[in-house]
Protein backbone atom coordinates (compact mmCIF):
# COMPACT_ATOMS: atom_id res chain seq x y z
CA UNK A 1 0.00 0.00 0.00
CA UNK A 2 2.99 2.30 0.41
CA UNK A 3 3.82 1.88 -3.21
CA UNK A 4 4.90 5.16 -4.78
CA UNK A 5 5.95 5.27 -8.43
CA UNK A 6 7.39 7.77 -10.91
CA UNK A 7 4.90 8.94 -13.55
CA UNK A 8 5.33 11.39 -16.44
CA UNK A 9 3.33 14.61 -16.42
CA UNK A 10 1.18 15.05 -19.55
CA UNK A 11 -0.87 18.02 -18.44
CA UNK A 12 -1.08 20.45 -15.53
CA UNK A 13 -4.25 22.36 -14.70
CA UNK A 14 -5.93 24.47 -12.08
CA UNK A 15 -2.89 26.29 -10.78
CA UNK A 16 -4.85 29.54 -10.60
CA UNK A 17 -4.94 29.49 -6.81
CA UNK A 18 -8.60 28.52 -6.38
CA UNK A 19 -8.52 26.79 -2.98
CA UNK A 20 -11.71 24.86 -3.69
CA UNK A 21 -10.26 23.49 -6.91
CA UNK A 22 -6.77 22.22 -6.05
CA UNK A 23 -4.27 21.90 -8.92
CA UNK A 24 -4.18 18.61 -10.77
CA UNK A 25 -1.88 16.85 -13.20
CA UNK A 26 -2.63 14.14 -15.72
CA UNK A 27 0.19 11.62 -15.44
CA UNK A 28 1.12 8.40 -17.19
CA UNK A 29 3.25 5.34 -16.58
CA UNK A 30 3.34 2.12 -18.55
CA UNK A 31 0.25 3.09 -20.53
CA UNK A 32 -1.81 3.86 -17.43
CA UNK A 33 -3.10 7.40 -17.18
CA UNK A 34 -4.52 9.05 -14.14
CA UNK A 35 -5.26 12.35 -12.51
CA UNK A 36 -3.21 13.23 -9.45
CA UNK A 37 -3.47 16.13 -7.06
CA UNK A 38 -0.67 18.62 -6.72
CA UNK A 39 -1.58 20.10 -3.32
CA UNK A 40 1.42 18.64 -1.53
CA UNK A 41 4.09 18.28 -4.22
CA UNK A 42 7.42 19.94 -3.28
CA UNK A 43 7.64 21.88 -6.58
CA UNK A 44 4.94 22.29 -9.22
CA UNK A 45 5.95 20.15 -12.18
CA UNK A 46 5.77 21.19 -15.82
CA UNK A 47 4.72 18.97 -18.72
CA UNK A 48 7.40 16.36 -19.34
CA UNK A 49 8.58 16.22 -15.72
CA UNK A 50 8.35 13.04 -13.68
CA UNK A 51 6.62 13.03 -10.31
CA UNK A 52 6.49 10.39 -7.56
CA UNK A 53 2.86 9.42 -7.18
CA UNK A 54 1.35 7.91 -4.04
CA UNK A 55 -2.32 7.46 -3.09
CA UNK A 56 -3.58 9.88 -5.72
CA UNK A 57 -1.09 12.67 -4.95
CA UNK A 58 2.19 13.77 -6.47
CA UNK A 59 4.69 13.85 -3.58
CA UNK A 60 7.83 15.02 -5.34
CA UNK A 61 9.01 16.30 -8.71
CA UNK A 62 12.04 14.22 -9.61
CA UNK A 63 15.27 16.10 -9.82
CA UNK A 64 16.83 15.54 -13.27
CA UNK A 65 20.26 16.86 -12.40
CA UNK A 66 20.49 14.73 -9.27
CA UNK A 67 19.31 11.73 -11.27
CA UNK A 68 22.08 12.28 -13.85
CA UNK A 69 24.73 12.73 -11.19
CA UNK A 70 23.61 9.56 -9.45
CA UNK A 71 23.78 7.59 -12.70
CA UNK A 72 27.37 8.84 -13.18
CA UNK A 73 28.19 7.76 -9.66
CA UNK A 74 26.67 4.36 -10.33
CA UNK A 75 28.75 3.92 -13.46
CA UNK A 76 31.85 4.72 -11.40
CA UNK A 77 30.79 2.36 -8.66
CA UNK A 78 30.16 -0.44 -11.14
CA UNK A 79 33.62 0.16 -12.56
CA UNK A 80 35.04 -0.32 -9.06
CA UNK A 81 35.88 3.23 -7.98
CA UNK A 82 35.46 4.35 -4.39
CA UNK A 83 33.34 7.44 -4.23
CA UNK A 84 31.28 7.52 -1.06
CA UNK A 85 33.90 9.24 1.03
CA UNK B 1 10.28 4.13 -18.85
CA UNK B 2 12.47 6.91 -17.55
CA UNK B 3 13.60 6.79 -13.90
CA UNK B 4 12.74 3.10 -13.93
CA UNK B 5 14.40 1.33 -16.87
CA UNK B 6 17.88 2.69 -16.23
CA UNK B 7 17.53 1.43 -12.65
CA UNK B 8 16.65 -2.07 -13.80
CA UNK B 9 19.75 -2.58 -15.93
CA UNK B 10 20.83 -6.17 -15.35
CA UNK B 11 24.50 -5.56 -16.11
CA UNK B 12 24.61 -2.72 -13.63
CA UNK B 13 22.89 -4.83 -10.98
CA UNK B 14 25.46 -7.55 -11.60
CA UNK B 15 28.46 -5.24 -11.26
CA UNK B 16 26.97 -3.80 -8.10
CA UNK B 17 26.59 -7.34 -6.76
CA UNK B 18 30.34 -7.86 -7.29
CA UNK B 19 31.05 -4.59 -5.51
CA UNK B 20 28.84 -5.70 -2.65
CA UNK B 21 30.64 -9.04 -2.34
CA UNK B 22 33.92 -7.09 -2.25
CA UNK B 23 32.76 -4.88 0.55
CA UNK B 24 31.28 -7.54 2.83
CA UNK B 25 34.32 -8.88 4.63
CA UNK B 26 32.68 -10.04 7.86
CA UNK B 27 29.14 -11.17 8.71
CA UNK B 28 26.85 -8.14 8.39
CA UNK B 29 23.24 -7.74 9.33
CA UNK B 30 21.20 -4.93 7.78
CA UNK B 31 17.59 -4.02 8.37
CA UNK B 32 15.22 -2.54 5.80
CA UNK B 33 12.10 -0.80 7.00
CA UNK B 34 9.80 -0.36 4.06
CA UNK B 35 7.24 -2.79 2.69
CA UNK B 36 8.28 -1.92 -0.85
CA UNK B 37 11.90 -2.78 -0.08
CA UNK B 38 10.78 -6.11 1.37
CA UNK B 39 8.71 -6.86 -1.70
CA UNK B 40 11.20 -5.70 -4.33
CA UNK B 41 14.17 -7.51 -2.81
CA UNK B 42 12.19 -10.71 -3.37
CA UNK B 43 10.48 -9.69 -6.60
CA UNK B 44 13.71 -8.89 -8.39
CA UNK B 45 15.49 -11.92 -6.95
CA UNK B 46 18.14 -9.78 -5.26
CA UNK B 47 18.62 -12.16 -2.35
CA UNK B 48 20.34 -14.62 -4.64
CA UNK B 49 22.91 -11.88 -5.39
CA UNK B 50 23.73 -11.12 -1.77
CA UNK B 51 27.02 -12.48 -0.45
CA UNK B 52 26.63 -15.32 2.05
CA UNK B 53 27.85 -13.12 4.88
CA UNK B 54 25.15 -10.51 4.36
CA UNK B 55 21.80 -10.90 6.05
CA UNK B 56 19.02 -8.41 5.28
CA UNK B 57 16.10 -8.53 7.69
CA UNK B 58 12.79 -6.70 7.48
CA UNK B 59 11.81 -4.24 10.18
CA UNK B 60 8.48 -2.68 11.07
CA UNK B 61 7.99 -1.03 7.69
CA UNK B 62 4.68 -2.47 6.56
CA UNK B 63 1.85 -0.29 7.92
CA UNK B 64 -0.67 -3.10 7.79
CA UNK B 65 1.65 -5.44 9.70
CA UNK B 66 2.26 -3.04 12.57
CA UNK B 67 -1.43 -2.23 13.10
CA UNK B 68 -2.48 -3.56 16.47
CA UNK B 69 -5.35 -5.96 16.90
CA UNK B 70 -7.09 -3.53 19.28
CA UNK B 71 -7.09 -0.88 16.52
CA UNK B 72 -8.72 -3.33 14.11
CA UNK B 73 -11.40 -3.85 16.77
CA UNK B 74 -12.02 -0.08 16.81
CA UNK B 75 -12.47 -0.13 13.02
CA UNK B 76 -14.94 -2.97 13.33
CA UNK B 77 -16.89 -1.15 16.03
CA UNK B 78 -17.15 1.83 13.64
CA UNK B 79 -18.19 -0.41 10.75
CA UNK B 80 -21.02 -1.85 12.82
CA UNK B 81 -22.62 1.57 13.15
CA UNK B 82 -25.46 1.68 10.60
CA UNK B 83 -24.77 5.27 9.69
CA UNK B 84 -21.15 4.65 8.85
CA UNK B 85 -19.42 3.83 5.59
CA UNK B 86 -15.82 2.72 6.14
CA UNK B 87 -13.28 3.62 3.48
CA UNK B 88 -9.77 2.25 3.62
CA UNK B 89 -6.78 0.91 1.71
CA UNK B 90 -7.10 -2.68 0.49
CA UNK B 91 -5.01 -4.94 2.68
CA UNK B 92 -6.34 -3.66 5.97
CA UNK B 93 -9.78 -5.22 5.49
CA UNK B 94 -8.41 -8.75 5.80
CA UNK B 95 -6.38 -8.23 8.97
CA UNK B 96 -7.88 -10.12 11.90
CA UNK B 97 -8.62 -8.30 15.17
CA UNK B 98 -9.98 -10.03 18.24
CA UNK B 99 -13.48 -10.10 16.73
CA UNK B 100 -12.70 -10.93 13.14
CA UNK B 101 -11.76 -8.66 10.25
CA UNK B 102 -13.42 -5.77 8.40
CA UNK B 103 -13.98 -8.17 5.49
CA UNK B 104 -16.05 -10.35 7.81
CA UNK B 105 -18.04 -7.32 8.99
CA UNK B 106 -18.69 -6.50 5.35
CA UNK B 107 -19.95 -10.02 4.72
CA UNK B 108 -22.40 -9.43 7.59
CA UNK B 109 -23.71 -6.29 5.91
CA UNK B 110 -21.41 -3.46 7.05
CA UNK B 111 -20.45 -0.89 4.39
CA UNK B 112 -16.71 -1.20 3.83
CA UNK B 113 -15.25 0.37 0.70
CA UNK B 114 -11.71 -0.03 -0.56
CA UNK B 115 -10.21 3.18 -1.88
CA UNK B 116 -6.98 4.05 -3.63
CA UNK B 117 -6.71 7.59 -2.30
CA UNK B 118 -8.10 9.53 0.67
CA UNK B 119 -9.66 11.75 -2.01
CA UNK B 120 -11.80 8.80 -3.11
CA UNK B 121 -13.13 8.73 0.47
CA UNK B 122 -14.08 12.42 0.11
CA UNK B 123 -15.94 11.56 -3.09
CA UNK B 124 -17.76 8.76 -1.26
CA UNK B 125 -18.85 11.27 1.37
CA UNK B 126 -20.18 13.58 -1.32
CA UNK B 127 -22.11 10.70 -2.86
CA UNK B 128 -23.59 9.56 0.48
CA UNK B 129 -24.75 12.71 2.23
CA UNK B 130 -26.90 10.76 4.68
CA UNK B 131 -23.95 8.64 5.90
CA UNK B 132 -20.78 9.38 7.84
CA UNK B 133 -17.79 8.27 5.80
CA UNK B 134 -14.95 7.17 8.07
CA UNK B 135 -11.59 6.96 6.34
CA UNK B 136 -9.37 4.54 8.24
CA UNK B 137 -5.96 6.12 7.86
CA UNK B 138 -2.97 3.84 8.14
CA UNK B 139 0.53 4.51 6.92
CA UNK B 140 3.71 6.35 7.71
CA UNK B 141 5.20 9.73 6.82
CA UNK B 142 4.77 9.05 3.09
CA UNK B 143 1.02 8.60 3.32
CA UNK B 144 0.00 11.01 6.07
CA UNK B 145 0.38 14.18 3.93
CA UNK B 146 -2.21 12.78 1.48
CA UNK B 147 -4.67 12.32 4.34
CA UNK B 148 -3.86 15.76 5.72
CA UNK B 149 -4.61 17.23 2.29
CA UNK B 150 -7.96 15.43 2.25
CA UNK B 151 -8.87 16.77 5.71
CA UNK B 152 -7.82 20.27 4.67
CA UNK B 153 -10.05 20.02 1.62
CA UNK B 154 -12.99 18.67 3.64
CA UNK B 155 -12.55 21.65 5.97
CA UNK B 156 -12.51 24.09 3.05
CA UNK B 157 -15.66 22.52 1.62
CA UNK B 158 -17.23 22.48 5.10
CA UNK B 159 -18.13 18.82 4.72
CA UNK B 160 -19.81 17.42 7.79
CA UNK B 161 -20.01 13.73 6.89
CA UNK B 162 -16.33 12.90 6.43
CA UNK B 163 -13.89 11.99 9.17
CA UNK B 164 -10.64 10.12 9.70
CA UNK B 165 -9.85 7.31 12.11
CA UNK B 166 -6.16 8.01 12.41
CA UNK B 167 -4.00 4.93 12.95
CA UNK B 168 -1.05 6.67 11.34
CA UNK B 169 2.42 6.16 12.66
CA UNK B 170 5.76 7.89 12.42
CA UNK B 171 9.05 6.05 12.17
CA UNK B 172 11.70 7.68 14.40
CA UNK B 173 10.24 6.49 17.75
CA UNK B 174 10.01 2.88 16.60
CA UNK B 175 13.60 2.97 15.33
CA UNK B 176 14.65 4.34 18.70
CA UNK B 177 12.80 1.50 20.42
CA UNK B 178 14.43 -1.15 18.23
CA UNK B 179 17.90 0.32 18.44
CA UNK B 180 17.83 0.90 22.18
CA UNK B 181 17.72 -2.87 22.68
CA UNK B 182 20.35 -5.37 21.73
CA UNK B 183 19.72 -4.94 18.02
CA UNK B 184 22.76 -6.59 16.47
CA UNK B 185 22.41 -4.48 13.36
CA UNK B 186 25.31 -3.22 11.28
CA UNK B 187 23.28 -0.85 9.16
CA UNK B 188 19.89 0.51 8.31
CA UNK B 189 18.48 0.72 4.77
CA UNK B 190 16.23 3.75 5.26
CA UNK B 191 12.88 4.00 3.46
CA UNK B 192 13.23 6.24 0.39
CA UNK B 193 9.72 7.58 0.21
CA UNK B 194 9.50 8.37 3.91
CA UNK B 195 12.69 10.34 3.28
CA UNK B 196 11.05 12.09 0.30
CA UNK B 197 8.79 13.73 2.86
CA UNK B 198 11.00 14.10 5.95
CA UNK B 199 14.36 14.59 4.23
CA UNK B 200 17.80 13.05 4.67
CA UNK B 201 18.57 15.12 7.72
CA UNK B 202 15.71 13.59 9.71
CA UNK B 203 17.64 10.31 9.92
CA UNK B 204 20.77 11.89 11.36
CA UNK B 205 19.84 11.43 15.03
CA UNK B 206 19.53 7.68 14.38
CA UNK B 207 22.99 7.44 12.95
CA UNK B 208 24.53 9.64 15.61
CA UNK B 209 22.68 8.43 18.72
CA UNK B 210 23.04 4.75 17.94
CA UNK B 211 26.29 4.76 16.01
CA UNK B 212 24.56 3.15 13.07
CA UNK B 213 25.44 3.49 9.38
CA UNK B 214 22.30 4.56 7.48
CA UNK B 215 21.67 4.75 3.73
CA UNK B 216 18.48 6.06 2.15
CA UNK B 217 17.59 3.83 -0.78
CA UNK B 218 15.21 3.93 -3.73
CA UNK B 219 13.19 0.96 -4.88
CA UNK B 220 14.40 -0.29 -8.25
CA UNK B 221 16.94 -3.14 -8.24
CA UNK B 222 19.85 -0.81 -9.02
CA UNK B 223 18.73 1.60 -6.29
CA UNK B 224 18.59 -1.18 -3.72
CA UNK B 225 21.95 -2.64 -4.72
CA UNK B 226 23.57 0.81 -4.74
CA UNK B 227 22.23 1.49 -1.25
CA UNK B 228 23.51 -1.86 0.03
CA UNK B 229 26.97 -1.29 -1.46
CA UNK B 230 27.16 2.11 0.22
CA UNK B 231 25.86 0.65 3.46
CA UNK B 232 28.50 -2.10 3.34
CA UNK B 233 31.19 0.54 2.73
CA UNK B 234 30.03 2.54 5.74
CA UNK B 235 29.79 -0.61 7.86
CA UNK B 236 33.31 -1.66 6.85
CA UNK B 237 34.59 1.68 8.09
CA UNK B 238 32.13 1.59 11.04
CA UNK B 239 31.10 5.07 10.04
CA UNK B 240 27.81 6.28 11.52
CA UNK B 241 26.32 8.73 9.07
CA UNK B 242 23.35 9.06 6.72
CA UNK B 243 24.11 8.73 3.01
CA UNK B 244 21.42 9.64 0.51
CA UNK B 245 21.54 7.04 -2.26
CA UNK B 246 18.23 8.22 -3.73
CA UNK B 247 18.96 11.88 -4.47
CA UNK B 248 16.53 12.15 -7.39
CA UNK B 249 13.64 11.82 -4.93
CA UNK B 250 15.10 12.87 -1.58
CA UNK B 251 16.30 16.34 -0.60
CA UNK B 252 18.14 17.36 2.56
CA UNK B 253 15.00 18.67 4.22
CA UNK B 254 12.46 16.64 2.28
CA UNK B 255 9.12 18.09 1.33
CA UNK B 256 8.78 20.56 4.18
CA UNK B 257 5.51 22.10 3.01
CA UNK B 258 3.84 18.66 2.95
CA UNK B 259 5.11 17.96 6.46
CA UNK B 260 3.93 21.38 7.65
CA UNK B 261 0.41 20.49 6.49
CA UNK B 262 0.67 17.27 8.52
CA UNK B 263 1.68 19.09 11.68
CA UNK B 264 -1.10 21.66 11.16
CA UNK B 265 -3.69 18.90 11.31
CA UNK B 266 -2.12 16.15 13.40
CA UNK B 267 -0.30 16.05 16.72
CA UNK B 268 1.89 13.30 18.20
CA UNK B 269 0.18 10.73 20.38
CA UNK B 270 1.25 7.43 21.94
CA UNK B 271 0.41 4.51 19.67
CA UNK B 272 0.15 0.76 19.86
CA UNK B 273 2.34 -1.34 17.59
CA UNK B 274 1.72 -5.00 17.01
CA UNK B 275 4.37 -6.96 18.84
CA UNK B 276 5.99 -3.86 20.29
CA UNK B 277 3.32 -2.45 22.59
CA UNK B 278 2.83 1.24 23.21
CA UNK B 279 5.47 3.58 21.86
CA UNK B 280 5.50 7.15 23.07
CA UNK B 281 4.65 9.83 20.50
CA UNK B 282 4.76 7.33 17.65
CA UNK B 283 1.22 7.97 16.41
CA UNK B 284 -0.66 10.94 15.01
CA UNK B 285 -4.01 12.17 16.33
CA UNK B 286 -6.17 14.91 14.84
CA UNK B 287 -5.76 18.29 16.56
CA UNK B 288 -8.62 19.96 18.45
CA UNK B 289 -9.20 22.57 15.75
CA UNK B 290 -10.05 19.78 13.33
CA UNK B 291 -12.08 17.78 15.88
CA UNK B 292 -15.03 17.65 13.49
CA UNK B 293 -12.96 15.41 11.23
CA UNK B 294 -11.82 13.05 13.98
CA UNK B 295 -13.68 9.72 13.98
CA UNK B 296 -12.73 9.12 17.61
CA UNK B 297 -14.68 12.23 18.60
CA UNK B 298 -17.53 11.70 16.18
CA UNK B 299 -18.24 8.12 17.25
CA UNK B 300 -18.40 6.42 20.62
CA UNK B 301 -15.93 3.60 20.86
CA UNK B 302 -15.68 1.15 23.68
CA UNK B 303 -12.33 1.83 25.25
CA UNK B 304 -11.83 -1.74 26.45
CA UNK B 305 -11.11 -4.33 23.82
CA UNK B 306 -10.52 -7.94 24.72
CA UNK B 307 -7.04 -9.36 24.35
CA UNK B 308 -6.80 -11.07 20.99
CA UNK B 309 -7.07 -14.84 21.02
CA UNK B 310 -3.61 -16.32 21.09
CA UNK B 311 -2.99 -17.89 17.70
CA UNK B 312 0.74 -18.36 18.10
CA UNK B 313 1.30 -15.87 15.26
CA UNK B 314 4.82 -14.44 15.53
CA UNK B 315 4.31 -11.29 13.44
CA UNK B 316 5.47 -9.21 16.39
CA UNK B 317 8.85 -10.98 16.30
CA UNK B 318 8.98 -11.02 12.51
CA UNK B 319 8.58 -7.23 12.19
CA UNK B 320 11.36 -6.62 14.69
CA UNK B 321 13.76 -8.93 12.89
CA UNK B 322 13.76 -11.26 15.92
CA UNK B 323 12.71 -14.25 13.85
CA UNK B 324 12.24 -15.17 10.23
CA UNK B 325 8.82 -16.10 8.85
CA UNK B 326 9.97 -19.69 8.36
CA UNK B 327 10.69 -19.89 12.10
CA UNK B 328 6.95 -19.58 12.79
CA UNK B 329 5.26 -22.94 13.24
CA UNK B 330 2.23 -21.82 11.22
CA UNK B 331 4.17 -20.67 8.18
CA UNK B 332 2.99 -22.33 5.00
CA UNK B 333 0.82 -24.79 6.95
CA UNK B 334 -2.04 -23.26 8.89
CA UNK B 335 -1.02 -19.78 7.65
CA UNK B 336 -0.93 -18.98 3.93
CA UNK B 337 -1.92 -15.90 1.89
CA UNK B 338 -5.26 -17.58 1.19
CA UNK B 339 -5.85 -18.15 4.89
CA UNK B 340 -3.70 -15.67 6.80
CA UNK B 341 -3.45 -15.85 10.58
CA UNK B 342 -1.54 -12.62 10.95
CA UNK B 343 -1.02 -9.31 9.12
CA UNK B 344 2.47 -10.23 7.91
CA UNK B 345 0.79 -12.84 5.70
CA UNK B 346 -2.20 -10.63 4.78
CA UNK B 347 -0.25 -7.75 3.34
CA UNK B 348 1.58 -8.34 0.08
CA UNK B 349 4.34 -6.21 1.63
CA UNK B 350 4.55 -8.37 4.71
CA UNK B 351 7.61 -10.55 5.22
CA UNK B 352 5.60 -13.74 5.61
CA UNK B 353 3.71 -13.15 2.35
CA UNK B 354 6.96 -12.31 0.53
CA UNK B 355 8.73 -15.42 1.84
CA UNK B 356 5.72 -17.52 0.90
CA UNK B 357 5.23 -16.07 -2.57
CA UNK B 358 8.85 -16.30 -3.56
CA UNK B 359 9.27 -19.79 -2.29
CA UNK B 360 11.72 -19.36 0.59
CA UNK B 361 10.38 -22.22 2.63
S1 LIG C 1 3.47 -17.20 9.21
FE1 LIG C 1 1.40 -16.43 9.72
S2 LIG C 1 1.11 -16.92 11.86
FE2 LIG C 1 3.33 -17.06 11.45
S3 LIG C 1 4.15 -15.01 11.91
FE3 LIG C 1 3.64 -15.02 9.75
S4 LIG C 1 1.55 -14.21 9.66
FE4 LIG C 1 1.89 -14.82 11.80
Amino acid sequence: MCLAIPMRVLEVRGTGGDMLEPPLAVVEAEGVRREVRLDIVDRLPVVGDYVIVHAGFALHSLDEQQARENLDLLAMMAAGGDETR
Amino acid sequence: MKHVDEYRDRELVKSLAFRLADQVKRPLRFMEVCGTHTMNIFRFGLRSLFPADLEVVSGPGCPVCVTDSADIDVCIAAAENENVVIATFGDLVRVPGSRGSLAESRARGARVEIVYSPIDALELARAHEDKLVVFVGIGFETTVPTVAAAVAQAARLRMDNFCVLSLHKVMPPVFARLLAGNHQLDGLLCPGHVATIVGRRAFEPLALDYGLPCVIGGFEPVDIMQALVQLAELAARREAKVVNAYPRAVAEDGNSSAWRLVTDIFQPVDAQWRGLGTIKSSGLAIRDVYAAFDARRRLDFETETPAPPSTGCRCGDVICGRCRPVDCGHFGGSCTPGHPLGPCMVSSEGSCAAFYRYGEH
